[in-house]
């Protein structure tokens, strides 16, 4: 994501967000991936619509459903699927797995399990860039169900007390696992719940409605401060794979929106009504990408596992006392 | 299966009364029993409390239509929606909430789905359960609230699905910290809790929410608090632990038998603050050898008040340093949870040690 991601760009990551998940989907059942994992699956334009908006020297934080913003962020799909099967090779050196992708060099800050904790966490990371004195934004990314955790409003009000560019956004789902957000939330209007910071409420279907209010969140987030967008999204998978995600919702309602609004097929009619591709370079395109998840997902698998030493006692710090570590802290530089 | 609990524990209930003590496990156990697992004991503990006092109500995240465990399994259909009922996600806010109600004198117990996810709510409990009645001279307390939440290792759960964070209640004067081990106990021991008038942190073992079975008793029983049970007389070295890893120090006792011909006094502490140092401490006496076991990281774990209170009690009589088989001092990993934890071969080992010492 150097540059802005144009029509083409957008639908490339879309669909390959997808291929990623429907290997991943396959992987879990055929149990090499194992723990928990949380599809993306109908939420793509999301992604691909603010990544057409930002920069790669921006900063992106999320919760666990996060495969697609590693992707997004420039993050390689042999690590991801390394990550998913806890290799050495993953983005998080198999530590993470899926609820925990991590890229430093792309400005992606992961990848949380704690929802709502990540909140102050982007707030805290859009003050560093602005302490910094640079021109980036940190977008914070959480959930319906997440919209209603204190910290966020601590986050809130921090960021518009400091005017930080900070770009809170709602992937409103209409669940937060299995409770819709008519029992979840007292006030559904998700854009307007940091009262006194602006907020808009956009259809996270449309990668192109996402790319424009993104633009002007951008704006605002770097010239006043934060801003909250509110995403109106979709998953088509449960909230995990423990999940079949039909006991709080109904199927028809699945395939309603699977039919009319999935952001793919939405785009690519866009991109055939405007003359800019044909059904046939679409094909070849989703030919290709499917080609090279594949590959991706075969490398990985090839990937070692972390020795005891990696995976245990990473990145450690060592004390005084020579028979004790304390383990999870950064290598001091003159080590 | 559920239905014939039900109805069973409600014609042999006993109402609690001040005036009556409780019917003990032991007393229980010559009458009716059915066999269930862990969740369905605890359950059975919670269709009692609710049923025999109407203060009591349960709230959480999805414990409404049975909870991600299946723990609170038709409590709403029985009891009604005023009395079990769904909480948004915000764990501050639900121990908080449930401070308050504690307050007023109702007896709320509230689920925290995940162990992992009690920290927003740790300033709540620590903070304001744990001092209430303290810094009010006893004016006010939140003796009717008890906390539930699944702790520790699941075979995959990671980071966040695995924690064991007793030490961090334990440190907390004015709480009280109970874990089970086993279904027919845990049941009395949910029962005794809800109904102590201290604040409760209650522990739940997933690891054997579905793979621990017995037969626990219909009736309405407590196990008491504040006391330990034995699970297995010995002479030669005193095991301690609590919740799952009972049955990993139960195996390892097993092979210190049968391999080293070395007899293990083993120890379930059940509440673990505070903790039952009278039975520990006759054991040690007589064994001179203590090993304490938790998955939970070494430093500053629980395993390190046992042994330096031991220690302290103990002193002249032990033949060993007291031993701790832990988690390693990491966050709880991923691929290789199976090393991380504290398993039979690395406490056989250790008991290895405590007898050549």
């Amino acid at each position: 994501s150097n540059a802005e991601y144009g029509m083409m760009e957008a639908y490339k990551l879309m669909q390959t967000i997808r291929r990623f998940e429907v290997t991943a989907d396959g992987a879990y059942k055929a149990k090499l991936i194992r723990g928990f994992l949380h599809l993306y699956n109908g939420q793509e334009a999301v992604c691909a619509g603010m990544e057409a908006a930002l920069r790669s020297e921006d900063h992106i934080i999320t919760a666990y459903r996060d495969h697609g913003w590693y992707l997004g962020r420039g993050g390689s799909l042999e690590a991801g699927f390394a990550e998913l099967l806890g290799r050495i090779g993953g983005c998080s050196r198999g530590n993470g797995g899926s609820m925990h992708f991590y890229d430093k060099a792309n400005n992606f800050y992961g990848g949380n399990g704690i929802v709502g904790a990540q909140g102050p966490l982007g707030a805290g990371i859009a003050f560093g860039a602005k302490f910094k004195n640079r021109d980036e934004v940190c977008v914070t990314l959480y959930g319906d169900g997440a919209a209603n955790q204190g910290q966020l409003f601590e986050a809130y009000n921090m960021a518009q007390l400091w005017s930080l560019p900070t770009i809170f956004v709602c992937e409103n789902n209409l669940y937060g696992m299995g409770t819709s957000i008519e029992r979840a939330s007292a006030n559904r209007n998700f854009y307007k719940r940091a009262e006194y910071v602006p907020g808009m409420r956009v259809d996270g279907m449309d990668v192109l409605a996402v790319r424009a209010a993104t633009r002007w969140a951008r704006d605002h987030a770097v010239a006043h401060g934060p801003v909250v967008l509110e995403m109106e999204t979709y998953r088509y998978a449960g909230h995990s794979m423990s999940d079949p995600g039909t006991a709080y919702r109904t199927r028809e309602e699945i395939r309603t929106i699977r039919q009319n609004k999935d952001p793919i097929e939405r785009h690519r009619r866009r991109l055939i009504d405007a003359g800019m591709a044909d059904l046939a370079e679409l094909k070849a395109i989703d030919k290709e990408i499917k080609t090279r998840v594949d590959e991706a997902f075969a490398a990985a698998k090839l990937s070692p596992e972390p020795t005891v030493a990696e995976s245990l006692y990473a990145h450690q710090q060592v004390l005084e006392l020579p028979t004790h570590r304390n383990i999870g802290c950064e290598v001091p530089a003159s080590q | 299966m559920f239905k014939s609990v039900r109805s069973k524990t409600c014609v042999l209930a006993r109402r609690f009364s001040t005036s009556a003590s409780p019917l003990t496990l032991s007393e229980a156990m010559k009458g009716p029993t059915t066999k269930l697992n862990l969740f369905m004991a605890l359950n059975a503990a919670m269709d009692t409390a609710l049923s025999t006092d109407p203060s009591v109500c349960l709230f959480g995240e999805d414990v409404a239509f049975g909870g991600v465990f299946r723990a609170t399994t038709d409590l709403r259909e029985k009891h009604g929606d005023d009395r079990v009922f769904n909480t948004p996600l915000c764990e501050q806010g639900i121990a908080g909430f449930a401070v308050g109600m504690a307050a007023v004198g109702a007896t709320p117990v509230a689920e925290i789905q995940f162990a992992d996810y009690i920290f927003p709510a740790f300033d709540q409990i620590v903070n304001e359960a744990a001092k209430y009645r303290y810094r009010s001279g006893n004016q006010f307390d939140v003796g009717g609230l008890t906390i539930r939440s699944p702790y520790g290792a699941v075979g995959h759960g990671g980071l966040y699905h695995s924690q064991s964070p007793e030490a961090y209640f334990c440190h907390t004067p004015g709480l009280k910290v109970v874990m089970p081990a086993t279904p027919a106990a845990a049941k009395g021991l949910l029962l005794a809790s809800i109904r102590d008038k201290n604040p409760v942190v209650f522990l739940e073992p997933k690891w054997l929410y579905r793979s621990a079975v017995e037969e626990v008793p219909d009736a309405d029983f407590e196990v008491p608090l504040g006391e330990a049970a034995v699970w297995r007389q010995g002479d030669d070295v005193t095991l301690v632990g609590w919740g799952a890893q009972m049955h990993v120090m139960a195996e390892a006792a097993e092979l210190a038998a049968s391999e080293l011909g070395v007899e293990c006094e083993l120890i379930e502490l059940r509440t673990l603050l505070p903790w039952d140092q009278a039975t520990v401490a006759a054991s040690v006496e007589r064994t001179g050898r203590l090993l304490v076991s938790h998955e939970a990281p070494r430093t500053g774990g629980l395993g390190a008040e046992i042994c330096a209170q031991m220690q302290e009690q103990c002193f002249l009589r032990l033949e060993a340093p007291p031993a701790r088989v832990t988690g390693y001092d990491t966050p709880f990993p991923l691929v290789f949870e199976k090393l991380y934890v504290p398993d039979k071969l690395k406490i056989f080992a250790a008991i290895k040690d405590l007898v050549n010492y």
